[in-house]
């Protein structure tokens, strides 16, 4: 998601400056603990993702070359941090180049045929339609859903996603396709029952 | 998506974040939208991943910011308590 940042100083950060630390928490870190929260599912360890990032970042500051821009810089420092916290819980867990694992490959045809885009508006962003669109993301494999995240929530492009997570962009395209599939269904699961309430009233 | 062309429709399947992004060349969207004006499970298909797709955007611009209390945390341990604005 593009958001209007600050200018922030990349030489005033290497030297250890305060202000500008600060400024770099003040305007990244809602987008890093929104990656976290969708990520691992839970605020604990969202919270635990976001200070080990900016603990890293700080850390690492003097290795940032520039040749990205900041935000996709930390956006790789964030997604790490939560695939570890993710490993922590699930160690059989890998995001590889080779191939799809079991969990991401399945058959990508749709059996879900119904036209639900014909619902009214104040039908889709209810609080029970939100918590049904993360819970569909929950339900993902971490491997689709942090491309999904970074591409689709976050607003990276396929080439930047492609850097902060080291894949190829071919690699992205496949895990994204298959990640929106998959969210397709689920949300037509959902909101099918919603058309369905709707007729009956 | 009809149960005598398959095959079209799996093709179809592949392009389908890239034609719902528009990054498909002229020529593969022509051959898409030919083939959505003949296959209606196609076309609801098509019509429900874009919906998917803008709804999470939707969610996402929607989307509160850090908590108060994460972001006092957040700011102690990197040390910039001096900072926490109140």
């Amino acid at each position: 998601m593009s958001e209007n940042k600050p200018e922030i100083s990349i030489e005033a950060l290497k030297s250890g400056n305060r202000d500008e630390y600060s400024k770099l928490v003040e305007s990244y870190s809602g987008m890093i603990y929104r990656l976290a929260l969708k990520m691992v599912g839970n605020p604990t360890d969202a919270e635990d993702v976001l200070q080990n990032t900016f603990l890293k970042a700080f850390q690492h500051i003097g290795e940032f070359e520039g040749r990205s821009n900041l935000s996709t810089w930390l956006y790789r420092i964030g997604a790490n941090e939560a695939l570890m916290m993710i490993r922590k819980h699930h160690p059989e867990m890998v995001l590889g180049e080779v191939g799809l694992d079991e969990a991401e490959q399945g058959d990508l045809f749709p059996s879900q045929f119904t036209d639900w885009c014909c619902l009214p508006e104040d039908e889709f962003l209810t609080s029970e339609s939100k918590a049904a669109l993360d819970q569909a993301i929950q339900h993902l494999p971490e491997t689709l859903r942090i491309v999904f995240l970074l591409r689709d929530i976050e607003g990276l492009s396929i080439e930047e996603t492609g850097n902060t997570l080291g894949l190829s962009e071919t690699n992205v395209k496949t895990r994204l396709l298959r990640a929106r599939l998959r969210l397709r269904e689920e949300l037509s699961d959902y909101y099918s029952e919603r058309l369905k309430e709707r007729r009956q009233d | 998506m009809s149960d005598q062309d398959h095959s079209n429709c799996r093709s179809m399947l592949e392009s389908m974040s890239d034609y719902v992004d528009g990054t498909l060349s002229q020529e593969l969207c022509a051959e898409i939208e030919n083939h959505l004006s003949q296959c209606h499970n196609c076309h609801v298909v098509v019509d429900t991943l874009r919906k998917t797709i803008s709804l999470y955007h939707q969610s996402a611009t929607e989307a509160g910011e850090v908590p108060a209390m994460v972001k006092e945390r957040l700011f102690r341990i990197l040390k910039l308590d001096d900072y926490i604005r109140h």
